[in-house]
């Protein structure tokens, strides 16, 4: 663990706020371009400010580094990709299993930020960039045009200036509202992931989930928030199982429910107890998530200024895919090779900056969030959060249940049932299935 | 780093199991000493309990994931920063302008998550 260094005084060509993914990874290319860049980390070391809820997907590490696998800190490398549906004595469960997530190149990997994100800024590190933790950046320096100019530290008022700053300070990213960039406050548009960290031997972590050799399993779960717009997860680690729910904070405060208490739901479910039991706590924690999408990412450039990682809002929570490590590598990559372009310009106003944008939207970080930008609308919606998880649970209850001596009803009359029963009506049913199709077609 | 698993006196409700699985509802003081926090001596988040006494909502009270916001008997809030996991779910869903003052704690103080 690196000792808390203190900034010297002098400039540099860029100064990075947060040494999450987002800043480890554009500190990385600001160094490799050749520039001088501090990268700042209020925390006693990288990650240690950082909760997420298990998976990294390691395809974009391949502009970091070839065979990066070879070095990452992993715990599982995720096979086992699990979609559960459950009401709370019901459960149904899509199981994908593919072997070859398991061998290099990989897909997914389960790891702890504490590991992870200390590994990826010292790739920054290694390429010449200054890593100053216990340090926490207070606010922005202006010239009289308002362009930024630098940062002030809380390290006795230190200011570090700069050409560029780029800021990766996280969901709450002071800099960016103190830019004018994100609004003070947007409930609506944030969901609070709060999670327990179990310890369970090794080996049984591998019997239970059906897995070995260093594979992992992943669970995805609808239905067990108690109607509260979110959902739960599952992850393996090397000998802990990360568990843990995702839930609106503006529901969960209207709810006058505990977030504990849906964890504790949660554990206790049938089809979660049994792999679980014995478990002890290990850590407890809480993280804000911006899930708002595509039409809440922030401008992501202003003069002297760019934003990256979820200080930009960039985590994707579109229902089946949930990312957020790798559009923040991906965006600070993106940032620093901007940033580094126009400080070797001599133009780092916006428009200076403006490569940033343009390269986001040529790859996955701002296409994917456009290609969904409808989900998380759709996912958080009532009926897909509370009535849902039961008329599918019901139906496929209905569908194998077996009633003799009266005969087998048929599938539609079985789905008529469950819609009913659970206050869906048809019509509404064949809406939502165009609103999927067209969500995510 | 605390790994005490069992404690009878749980907050949860979800359904108790038999007494063998009563890891399932630890007490909350149980998962909260789970957790690494470097206390500094600036309280980092302030509340103004003026304010606070003409709020009905509270929804600080119930959204807090570390449980820091305590009702007091004059219609005040109380507020423990010593244990703050430094998320912003207290001041994103308050709706009531400058009742909630939040900055981050000194560089190096606060939460230190090991397993995040």
């Amino acid at each position: 663990m690196p000792e808390p260094t203190t900034p010297e005084a002098g400039r540099f060509d860029a100064v990075v706020v947060g040494a999450g993914p987002a800043g480890a990874a554009a500190a990385l290319e600001l160094a490799r371009a050749g520039r001088s860049v501090a990268l700042l980390e209020r925390g006693p070391f990288p990650g240690s400010k950082n909760v997420y809820g298990g998976v990294v997907y390691g395809r974009v590490l391949d502009q970091v580094l070839p065979r990066w696998w070879e070095e990452v800190p992993v715990e599982r490398w995720v096979v086992r990709r699990s979609t559960m549906v459950m009401t709370g004595h019901q459960s149904l469960s899509v199981d994908y299993r593919c072997q070859t997530w398991g061998e290099a190149p990989y897909n997914g990997m389960t790891t702890y930020r504490s590991r992870f994100d200390p590994w990826l800024a010292g790739k920054a590190t290694d390429a010449g960039a200054r890593l100053v933790t216990s340090t926490v950046a207070t606010g922005l320096l202006r010239d009289p045009s308002g362009r930024v100019v630098g940062v002030r530290t809380d390290r006795d008022g230190a200011e570090l200036h700069c050409d560029v700053v780029v800021a990766c300070d996280g969901v709450n990213s002071f800099l960016a509202k103190e830019a004018g960039l994100l609004p003070r406050a947007a409930a609506e548009h944030h969901t609070l992931g709060v999670k327990e960290v179990l310890a369970l031997p090794r080996e049984v972590i591998d019997e239970r989930f059906g897995v070995g050799n260093g594979e992992g399993a992943d669970i995805e779960i609808l239905g067990c928030t108690r109607g509260i717009p979110g959902g739960g997860f599952l992850y393996t680690n090397a000998d802990t199982v990360s568990v843990g729910i995702v839930v609106s904070v503006r529901h969960l405060a209207a709810s006058g429910v505990r977030p504990e208490e849906l964890i504790a739901d949660l554990k206790a479910h049938p089809s979660i107890a049994p792999l679980l039991r014995g478990a002890t706590v290990e850590e407890y924690g809480a993280h804000l998530i911006p899930e708002g999408g595509y039409d809440t990412i922030p401008e992501l450039a202003a003069d002297g200024l760019l934003v990256a990682g979820d200080a930009a809002a960039l985590t994707l929570a579109a229902g089946l895919w949930l990312e957020g490590v790798n559009f923040a590598i991906g965006s600070g990559l993106a940032a620093g090779r901007a940033a580094a372009r126009a400080v070797a310009a001599g133009d780092c106003s916006a428009p200076g900056l403006a490569s940033y944008r343009a390269d986001l939207q040529s790859q996955f970080v701002l296409a994917d969030h456009k290609r969904f930008r409808q989900a998380p609308g759709l996912v958080l919606s009532e009926r897909v959060q509370g009535r849902y998880p039961a008329l599918i649970c019901d139906l496929v209850e209905s569908l194998f249940t077996v009633t003799n001596p009266t005969p087998k009803p048929g599938g539609l009359r079985l789905t008529v049932n469950a819609a009913r029963r659970n206050g869906v009506k048809l019509r509404e049913l064949a809406a939502d299935t165009l609103r999927a199709a067209r969500t995510f077609g | 780093m605390s790994t005490e698993s069992t404690d009878t006196a749980g907050t949860g409700t979800g359904p108790r199991r038999p007494s063998d699985e009563r890891w399932t509802g630890i007490s909350f003081a149980t998962r909260m000493a789970t957790v690494d926090f470097r206390v500094g001596r600036r309280a980092h988040i302030t509340v103004d309990a003026d304010v606070c006494r003409g709020c009905t909502t509270r929804a600080c009270v119930t959204a807090c994931p570390a449980d820091l916001f305590a009702p007091t008997s004059d219609g005040g809030i109380l507020f423990n920063y010593e244990e703050c996991f430094e998320c912003g779910t207290c001041y994103m869903v308050c709706n009531h302008e400058g009742a909630i003052s939040w900055t981050y704690p000194d560089g190096g103080q606060g939460v230190v998550f090991r397993r995040g």
